[in-house]
């Protein structure tokens, strides 16, 4: 009888391994909270890609607007870039680009290829307001309201899940807002 | 197309892998030779398919046809040609492949090379194989195909991550999974073994020279990718206890008990059920490694995408494979009874000492490397790294250093302890002088390093003196353990003088600025661009002179990669016999050419792997063991006979 349950034991130790492990594997999550969340977005001044302007900050101030970090090098833009151009369509919600250490003439290019729904863009060209934004990678988005401070950030691809259940719903309490005001 | 017919060889792959795990198993419970024997030919059969397979995608690459996901996704025009191959299995999909490729060609070897097993013997081993092909098979189909189409194909590729753009890259995981796979054969037999509820001595002399293999390949894997982490991450260390080289650290560890246990039961009827658990767990650690490298569960620099389902998959085959054998080993290991007596003052008992420790190291890594989970899964994040890690194994290797030379001294069978620890006194005294003199050249040890020279010492002293009294020819057995105990020492020795009496300066240099560490003059003359292959450096110069005598010109080089975005440390290092001189260039600090530069002296750094290369070549000595050459022969024989005598 005793040895019985001596030979039980490697596989006892196994199962609570196991469910760690799956119990883990479901709450396990990487999302990486953005310390800038609830601040003031960091000031920045860029030149625009096409309306020959100088933006800073304070230009965006009155209504919400997004923020879509991309680069025409960037394959994972490009496959988020139909999401982006419909909810710019959507009239939803103010999308600026943010074009992130990209060549004008390949950017150009990446935007008649794929189009162009952005409201104004900025040329990020030595990546200074993305490394101020904490940017891993592109594509993020940061959604700002009416008043300059950042609400949330996605990292990575916009899926129409996170538009959908993420993104959407703060707009509409950002939109919500504006008007009792 | 290609990528279509790549896609049509996996799913017969796949097949043949699943015919592999039921037919010969059935044959084998029906007593029907007919079914048992299509054992042999299905393995030849699915390491050619998935052979096929693997090359169809190595050709993608080569051809650049990015209207494969897997291949825009880590390739691009620029690449060259030899790291579009690599690239191959630069990201999870290919190196799955990889991993059943490398698992196919183990099977079709064990078909080949199994001549001293019996029919019934051979076809549950290669059944058990199957089912460990049909799983990654499965999980390479379903879960992680690298030959997804994307449609329309962009017009070129992300490019392969820089840091995997490295000659380390391309044997480093070759060789780590020929490692981890060898280990499935041990595996596979202890488990054949508790289905037919039997285990000899020829299984177990069959099983160990596999292990022995694939110790071999994963020692040497391991190695190489410490290596590559010192040259290629550019801050110098050389082993990070980070969650990924513990997956591969924590197999070792329990193979490295299990080879030494199997030198026991090979010869005697003792410890049948403890190799077969051990066997059990080596493997088992090998697809809990995948698991957490590959479910995105830890954080880490090795990561790969996480992905939640291929964590779930990898769960699951973890909890049929070693569930499965578990249960199995639950239910059956009390009919492996062993009869043979151990005496306590032997070899024996040394070896099951030194299994003990290995699998207690086991553990304790374990632990750390899930504690973080087990926080995580409360709510807590923290982290688990060099303080405790160094430390635990600190402690544990101190009665593996200690006991060693001693299980090496004592006689198998029945010997007296007392005789055996006289026989040793005077190395003892060796390398205490020998120490006391280190302390002295090298300008005062910390605890750990003297402690960890001692150990070199003491341990190299007495394998040379076993040498040295050896009665008689020495065996390739003797040979190959006294190679791979050295290997120990100098391993001890290299480690101890690069962790603790390595020299490490930060400094601003302008250029022309002359700097001075441990003896050496580095003279900074600037940084240049230059443009390589795929990608811009800035390279800088720092001449090296000693007293005067210019030794070397290091270039370091801050490199870009314009497809990834991504900046790359290459750090030049100087290697020498006594001292690495490691070079790399920090950050660029204003227009005038100024530069932040680090510079390490890393003593001995080189033995390290040196140490464990020699390990690798004992493991690969011992294979040649007459011994074991004559008995297998015996046993071919034996099965001859029995099978003239059958038909």
């Amino acid at each position: 009888m005793k040895k019985a349950f001596i030979a039980l034991i490697p596989l006892t130790v196994f199962l609570i391994l196991i469910v760690l492990l799956f119990v883990n594997l479901s709450t396990h999550n990487e999302v990486l909270p953005s310390p800038l969340i609830g601040k003031k977005i960091p000031a920045f001044e860029h030149p625009t890609l096409y309306s020959n302007k100088t933006l800073n900050q304070d230009d965006f101030k009155g209504e919400p607007w997004l923020l879509n970090v991309f680069g025409s090098w960037c394959p994972s833009c490009q496959y988020e870039h139909p999401l982006v151009t419909a909810l710019a369509n959507s009239g939803r919600i103010k999308v600026i680009g943010l074009n992130w250490k990209d060549e004008a003439e390949d950017a150009d290019r990446w935007l008649k290829r794929w189009g162009d729904p952005y409201h104004e863009i900025l040329v990020d060209f030595e990546g200074d307001t993305a490394i101020n934004l904490g940017v891993y990678g592109a594509p993020e988005t940061f959604l700002i309201d009416a008043d300059g401070t950042i609400v949330y950030k996605i990292s990575g691809v916009l899926t129409q899940k996170n538009i959908q259940q993420e993104l959407l719903p703060l707009i509409d309490q950002l939109s919500d807002r504006e008007v009792s005001l | 197309m290609l990528a279509s017919i790549g896609q049509f060889l996996l799913i017969l792959s796949l097949v043949t892998a699943v015919v592999l795990m039921l037919v010969p198993m059935i044959g084998y419970f029906k007593n029907n030779d007919a079914m048992m024997r299509t054992g042999r030919p299905l393995s030849y059969l699915l390491f050619v398919l998935t052979l096929a397979t693997f090359l169809i995608l190595v050709s993608l690459f080569v051809i650049q046809d990015f209207s494969v996901t897997y291949v825009w996704q880590h390739s691009s025009l620029a690449l060259p040609l030899r790291y579009r191959i690599t690239a191959t299995w630069g990201a999870h999909e290919g190196s799955v492949l990889m991993w059943v490729t490398v698992q196919a060609l183990w099977i079709a070897a064990v078909a080949r090379y199994s001549r001293s097993l019996s029919l019934n013997q051979i076809s549950r081993v290669l059944s058990v194989l199957g089912i460990i092909a049909t799983g990654f098979l499965a999980f390479v189909l379903f879960a992680s195909n690298p030959f997804e189409i994307t449609n329309p194909a962009p017009l070129d590729g992300r490019d392969l991550n820089p840091l995997l753009q490295d000659f380390g890259m391309i044997i480093h995981p070759p060789l780590l999974y020929f490692g981890y796979v060898g280990l499935s054969v041990a595996f596979s037999l202890a488990v054949a073994a508790l289905i037919g509820g039997q285990i000899d001595e020829k299984w177990i002399r069959w099983s160990r020279r596999w292990t022995n293999l694939a110790w071999a390949f994963l020692t040497v894997g391991i190695i190489l990718g410490s290596w590559w982490a010192y040259y290629e991450l550019g801050w110098g260390g050389w082993w990070f206890w980070d969650p990924v080289e513990n997956a591969s650290f924590l197999p070792w560890l329990a193979a490295t008990a299990l080879i030494h246990v199997q030198a026991v039961s090979e010869r005697k009827n003792a410890f049948r059920g403890w190799t077969v658990l051990l066997a059990i767990i080596a493997f088992s650690l090998c697809v809990l490694g995948t698991f957490l490298v590959r479910s995105g569960s830890i954080t880490s620099v090795h990561s790969f995408a996480a992905d939640p389902f291929r964590g779930i998959f990898i769960l699951v085959l973890l909890a049929i494979y070693a569930g499965g054998a578990l249960t199995l080993y639950a239910l059956r290991v009390n009919q492996l009874r062993s009869r043979d007596t151990i005496n306590l003052e032997s070899k024996e008992t040394m070896l099951l000492a030194n299994s003990l420790i290995f699998i207690t190291s086991t553990f304790t890594i374990l632990l750390g490397t899930v504690f973080p989970m087990i926080f995580d899964a409360l709510g807590k994040k923290i982290s688990v790294g060099e303080p405790y890690f160094g430390l635990m194994f600190f402690l544990l290797m101190i009665p593996m250093a200690v006991l060693m030379p001693l299980g090496a001294q004592l006689k198998w069978h029945k010997d007296q302890m007392s005789i055996a620890i006289k026989a040793l006194i005077p190395h003892f005294f060796i390398a205490a002088v020998m120490t006391i003199a280190a302390y002295f050249i090298f300008d005062t040890l910390n605890l750990r390093a003297t402690a960890g020279v001692f150990g070199g010492f003491w341990i190299a002293s007495t394998s040379i003196g076993q040498i040295i009294n050896f009665p008689g020819k020495p065996n390739a057995g003797f040979v190959g353990m006294s190679v791979a105990h050295l290997g120990v020492a100098v391993f001890l020795f290299g480690m101890s003088m690069a962790e603790h009496k390595d020299v490490e300066k930060d400094i601003l240099l302008k250029p022309g600025q002359t700097t001075s560490v441990s003896g050496y003059d580095f003279t900074f003359n600037g940084v240049e661009s230059v443009a390589i292959e795929n990608y811009q450096a800035q390279q800088g110069s720092i001449q090296v002179s000693r007293q005067g005598q210019e030794i070397v010109e290091l270039n370091p080089q801050k490199r870009f990669y314009p497809k990834q975005q991504q900046p790359m440390t290459e750090a030049d290092i100087y290697p020498g016999f006594t001292k690495d001189i490691y070079v790399s260039l920090g950050e660029q600090i204003n227009s005038q050419g100024d530069w932040a530069v680090r510079i390490y002296i890393k003593p001995f750094i080189r033995w390290m792997w040196f140490g464990g290369l020699m390990m690798m070549a004992g493991a690969v000595i011992a294979l040649f063991s007459k011994r074991s050459k004559r008995q297998e022969l015996e046993q071919v024989d034996q099965v001859m006979q029995q099978r003239l005598g059958l038909s």
